[in-house]
């Protein structure tokens, strides 16, 4: 594969989705991909993933950027003009048509002399390995046949590009198996770009050349599976790629870490004092006596996974899971190794919300409707009011405040929550719940579509209509600079 | 003694005994006066009565012509509303259908009373234009019926189907004549079913419109109205195998469709 040539087949700049409902699908997305490479995007649904893929196609214009082919602008291109060809997710086989006509279609609109098309489906068909089904018609099919005629009627085009949007969600487990190592070799005789979209992150890690992991319309990582896998840039990824323990934490020293109460060594250079988050995953924590574990802890759960057993440790506030081929008894006193580089270092992000805010004509801030009490006169120097009760600045003018934008900073672990609507000052869904060893870090969407860290030690669940309660104290004001 | 045991079996005796009373022998009244005459002796003068007279075999070709104009004319309004219909995201679209569908359900005299009103304004005096008036009232009394069923066929047509052949290359156009119009063909046959054989025997819109025209239904209607039981049953039958054979026909065309013909829902 021609992975390290500078050849750019596609390139997102910039792209953006608002749908008209004001839901923003994708923002800010910026992507390269090379000729011949196979790219996965991957995310839980609702992440923007397919949209990306169906601008790509052009069944949606992006509300903002550009997508370049081979350095043209295809942006508002309609789909039958782009080079470009999809695998749909539920097939979307001609039901009136049989298969020859079905993998046909595009070259009968392109008017091509019938030898060649009868060529061509012939060889699209040995290619996906059912030669002599050009009669069959689609409805007597099985699933993973019309997955195949799918894509034989997609790659029979020869296009620059194919888009596969989880091509094998409705296939049983072991199709499915089969289906990818099928699809990878395909990939590599074939030559063609794949871009392929999945929620599978085993699928992912098996298939692609680049995933790009994407969460609530951005991109979170791009790399290559082993990057994403061993070095997972931030706690969304280590968690949505694979099994991890995911630890708050904090640099003591060089190459030194502190999490779970113990200080460990590790490989990553950051500076010391840093908040962190430390990704560990279950395969990297050996197992061993109370005495000559780094830390101890108790076996609160063993489950059978087939190659291993998972293993639930607890120890202090912290739950840690382990995979182990070796079985332990619940309720034992184990001590737990890691090693360096078992241990992955990431800086701990959103630590603080941060609320851009505007402050309307009573000098009250928006967010919040003005519930909040803030002083405008403590936040900017020298300021005051004057006998009128305008804002002035130390020299007696008055302060413009449209220009001027506040930044609310509360920190995740000042809010609480709670399933009264009346006890708090602002409510919303839970739409993201990372376990960090002894707390539960939230992400809330609030009405006014505000995102807002949340640290809470109980357990929501994803979409809970929660209140927040947040200490008028501990929020923090600054003007924007 | 055996012991009487109801089973599944006989739980088909009322509908067989419905069948035979209201299907069966009227079918068998129709047959034995259309091959008898007035003396009760059999003959086939009736049916070669109908097909050497002009009268007769004129009406019947004015029937056909009328049913075929109404349908290409029902067809013609009635594909387009169904398809924007069915297509488009309006909000309220179940009730943008009932709009269409509403005038079924008010009484088909007081709907055709004033559209005979609205036409006379028009036009004056209604006799000038027996044709045209024919197929107003006929396409204004049928429309609904031709909507309905392909507004339910393209109401399942799948999005990912025009996408695809969009994708495929195929421009809009394209994707119309390969792909939507193909699709939809069950809901337009239906539709064709059910315009298109009322139509041909549905003589009291014309009556009503004081119309002198006169269709297969009329001339049944006044062979009966005189006491002619023979002439008016071998009409009758003679218009159930034309029926017939139309439905055989386009039978054809819907064994891939498994709503049936009678697919009619909001």
């Amino acid at each position: 594969m021609s992975q390290s040539n500078e050849n750019k087949i596609i390139e997102l700049n910039n792209i953006s989705k608002i749908f008209e409902d004001g839901f923003s699908a994708v923002s800010n997305f910026n992507l390269s991909i090379q000729k011949g490479e196979f790219v996965t995007f991957l995310g839980p649904s609702g992440c923007g993933k397919t949209t990306t893929l169906r601008m790509i196609a052009g069944f949606e214009l992006p509300s903002e950027g550009q997508i370049l082919l081979d350095g043209k602008d295809i942006s508002k291109l309609p789909p039958n003009k782009r080079p470009i060809n999809t695998v749909f997710q539920r097939y979307a086989l001609f039901p009136h048509l049989n298969v020859f006509e079905n993998i046909a279609f595009g070259l009968k609109l392109k008017k091509l002399p019938k030898e060649e098309i009868n060529k061509r489906v012939k060889k699209a068909l040995e290619i996906v390995d059912l030669e002599d089904f050009e009669k069959r018609k689609i409805q007597t099919l099985s699933g993973g046949q019309q997955q195949r005629i799918a894509i034989a009627r997609a790659i029979v085009n020869e296009p620059e590009i194919l888009l596969l949007d989880e091509p094998l969600g409705a296939l049983d487990l072991k199709m499915r198996k089969e289906m990818q190592i099928e699809l990878k070799n395909m990939h590599e005789r074939l030559g063609i770009t794949f871009i392929y979209v999945t929620h599978d992150q085993e699928e992912a890690l098996t298939m692609s050349d680049k995933i790009v992991v994407m969460s609530e319309g951005k991109i979170q990582q791009i790399g290559t599976p082993e990057d994403i896998y061993n070095e997972p840039k931030n706690a969304f990824v280590a968690d949505f790629i694979g099994e991890s323990n995911v630890f708050g934490g904090v640099m003591t020293d060089k190459l030194k870490v502190r999490f779970c109460g113990y200080d460990f060594e590790c490989l990553d250079d950051v500076e010391k004092g840093t908040m962190i988050d430390a990704v560990v995953r279950p395969e990297d924590i050996i197992i061993t006596t109370p005495e000559d574990g780094m830390i101890q802890g108790e076996v609160i759960s063993v489950i059978f996974k087939g190659v291993h057993y998972e293993i639930t440790i607890i120890s202090g506030k912290n739950e840690i899971v382990v995979q182990s081929t070796k079985k332990t008894e619940i309720g034992t006193k184990v001590g737990l190794i890691i090693e360096p580089d078992g241990i992955h270092v990431m800086l701990a992000e959103n630590t603080i919300n941060r609320i851009e805010t505007a402050i309307d004509r009573h000098y009250k801030l928006e967010f919040l409707d003005g519930k909040l009490n803030c002083d405008l006169t403590k936040v900017i120097q020298g300021a005051g009011f004057n006998e009128e009760g305008t804002l002035i600045d130390a020299h007696g003018d008055e302060i413009d405040t449209d220009k001027l934008k506040v930044i609310v900073s509360i920190k995740p672990e000042d809010i609480t929550m709670s399933d009264n609507e009346e006890t708090g000052i602002i409510c919303g869904h839970i739409i993201s719940l990372i376990y960090k060893g002894d707390h539960y870090s939230y992400v809330v969407r609030t009405d006014e579509d505000i995102d807002i860290v949340v640290d809470d030690e109980y357990l929501w669940n994803m979409d809970d209509y929660v209140s927040l309660v947040i200490k008028e104290e501990s929020i923090q004001y600054s003007i924007k600079k | 003694m055996k012991k009487l045991r109801l089973n599944r079996k006989h739980l088909c005796i009322p509908y067989s005994v419905f069948l035979l009373c209201f299907v069966v022998a009227p079918l068998l009244v129709i047959i034995f006066y259309a091959f008898t005459n007035g003396e009760g002796k059999f003959s086939i003068d009736n049916l070669v009565g109908f097909f050497t007279s002009p009268n007769t075999i004129g009406t019947l070709f004015y029937s056909l012509c009328i049913a075929i104009v109404t349908t290409i004319v029902c067809l013609l309004i009635a594909y387009p509303i169904a398809y924007i219909l069915a297509r488009s995201k309006i909000k309220y679209k179940s009730t943008v259908v009932l709009i269409f569908v509403i005038p079924m359900w008010i009484n088909f005299t007081l709907r055709i009373t004033a559209l005979k009103e609205i036409l006379t304004i028009i036009e004056g005096n209604l006799a000038f234009h027996p044709f045209l008036n024919t197929i107003i009232g006929m396409t204004y009394d049928f429309l609904p019926f031709m909507i309905l069923p392909m507004y339910t066929t393209l109401l399942k047509l799948d999005n990912s189907l025009l996408e695809a052949a969009s994708d495929l290359g195929a421009s809009p156009v394209k994707t119309f004549i390969k792909v939507s119009l193909p699709l939809s063909l069950p809901g337009i046959i239906s539709g064709i079913v059910m315009v298109f054989l009322p139509s041909m025997t549905n003589y009291v819109v014309l009556d009503m419109l004081y119309n002198s025209t006169y269709i297969m239904g009329s001339l049944i209607g006044s062979y009966f109205s005189a006491y002619d039981w023979h002439n008016g049953s071998m009409i009758a039958l003679i218009l159930l195998i034309i029926i017939l054979v139309f439905t055989l026909f386009t039978n054809k065309y819907e064994e891939d469709d498994h709503t049936g013909r009678g697919g009619v829902k909001i």
